[in-house]
């Protein structure tokens, strides 16, 4: 089965597909629940940044094989406002306090490993990767 | 503990819960769960391990009541990150509270302004921050015409900012020894730099006075600062020292009025900062009269010992909870 790996988000059903994507290869990889859980909240996490504040975005995810470690690897794309300051952004308690959501800290807790590049005014990318225990 | 004998723990006081279905057994339940805290392990994966010992223990058990676990498990998630950033908030307000102790020391060193030991006074000072770091100031200076100048200030508000626009006062006072004998251009020079250096919403309240024992006479002057008393032992009563004057940093090119009074023997002056004089209690806000009345009732001890014990009184009616810096002066001639 191969499902499309790239959902455009543009609206909050969109979302709920990015997740699906993201739940059904954790299973097919391998992932216990928990993990498939963690990855798909990341995921959820990450589309609702792109629909609440870029509006033009996706959300691709793919198996990653490292050398013969296996994971999966989530990418978040938009061409958006991107974030005026990433160090303030990745804080605790930063987006959380207004009840935002998990924010990016949250995200880069549920996964193994978390790359972000932003620009104002370009938009904003990450990659995060979670490794198949 | 690994993961592997945790959940073999876990099995283990589950099933004899279910075998005994007992207090005991659910004491068990309690300290497994403070023990699994100290380990990290976090919500979602609390209910992963149930989920597994039931799978496990319990063959027949419907895959409804199992499903409806993962769905309990995805609420979780949430749960446990706010479970770890809680934790890592936590590790850095430890960090923060290490840093603000390293700071409270250094200005406490600041402050620790020596009380001169002169002949013609006994003088007693208590100065204590309402949080680690104190806004409030003082400072003593014997100079070699035996002159003895002492500052009393407070800064409105409270904490670090108030602490660090403390060290500035200092400084600057140490580098002004010339307007050490006139009050008033003390505080006009003071005032510039507070102008100029503080935020717009910060203010500084001052009292500045020196005594010349060659005159005996206590020259002073104020820069809004709640106002001492003067003892007169000759009349037996206490008045306010009164003295008018703007806060310093309200405006550049304030001018203070310089007072005088005549000192006898048996004299005494208080200063103090609001923190003394506003302390809340049940029935609200302490009277002035009452300070009054504190020291009135302590005269005849040594100075150090009438500031201990109305710090000590007043420190007692609100329940040993400051709620602003406390600083008091007493000097007796």
């Amino acid at each position: 089965m191969r499902t499309q790996s790239c959902i455009k988000i543009k609206n909050e059903w969109n979302i709920v597909q990015a997740r699906q994507l993201g739940r059904d290869l954790s299973k097919q990889l391998g992932f216990q629940t928990v993990d498939q859980a963690r990855i798909t909240t990341a995921i959820s996490e990450l589309a609702r940044n792109i629909y609440l504040y870029a509006n033009d975005g996706f959300i691709k995810v793919e198996p990653i094989n490292d050398m013969g470690k296996l994971g999966l690897k989530v990418v978040s794309s938009d061409k958006g406002p991107g974030i005026k300051d990433v160090r303030k952004a990745m804080e605790d308690g930063y987006t959380t306090s207004g009840g935002l959501g998990a924010g990016l800290p949250g995200v880069k807790r549920l996964m193994d490993e978390f790359k972000i590049h932003s620009q104002e005014g370009v938009g904003t990318e990450i990659v995060a990767i979670k490794w198949l225990r | 503990m690994d993961s592997q004998s945790l959940y073999k723990k876990y099995e283990e006081i589950l099933l004899n819960y279910l075998e005994n279905r007992n207090e005991r057994a659910l004491y068990k339940a309690q300290q497994f769960g403070r023990k699994m805290i100290e380990q990290n392990i976090s919500p979602e994966e609390v209910v992963s391990m149930h989920v597994k010992v039931l799978s496990r223990t319990m063959p027949n058990l419907d895959k409804e009541t199992l499903d409806a676990f993962d769905f309990l498990l995805e609420v979780m998630v949430d749960y446990g990150l706010a479970y770890r950033e809680h934790q890592s908030l936590r590790n850095k307000q430890r960090q923060l509270d290490s840093e603000i102790e390293v700071a409270a020391n250094l200005q406490q060193s600041l402050l620790k302004g020596d009380v001169p030991d002169c002949e013609f006074a006994d003088i007693g000072v208590i100065s204590q921050p309402a949080k680690k770091m104190s806004g409030d100031y003082y400072h003593f200076v014997n100079d070699n015409h035996n002159c003895i100048s002492v500052a009393i200030a407070d800064i409105v508000g409270k904490g670090i900012p108030a602490a660090m626009c403390m060290s500035m006062i200092k400084y600057t006072m140490d580098s002004l020894p010339e307007q050490r004998m006139q009050p008033g251009s003390m505080l006009e020079n003071l005032n510039r730099v507070v102008e100029q250096n503080v935020d717009p919403n910060m203010f500084v309240t001052m009292f500045y006075g020196l005594y010349d024992p060659r005159v005996q006479e206590f020259f002073y002057s104020s820069a809004g600062h709640e106002p001492g008393f003067f003892y007169s032992a000759k009349e037996d009563q206490f008045t306010e020292l009164e003295a008018k004057g703007l806060v310093l940093g309200l405006t550049r090119s304030t001018k203070y009025n310089e007072y005088v009074k005549k000192v006898h023997s048996g004299d005494m002056i208080v200063l103090l900062t609001d923190g003394v004089t506003e302390c809340r209690t049940e029935k609200g806000f302490i009277e002035r009269e009452e300070v009054v009345s504190l020291i009135r009732d302590n005269m005849e001890k040594p100075a150090q010992e009438i500031v201990d014990h109305v710090f000590y009184e007043l420190e007692k009616l609100q329940d040993f909870d400051l709620r602003d810096d406390f600083t008091l002066i007493v000097i007796k001639f």
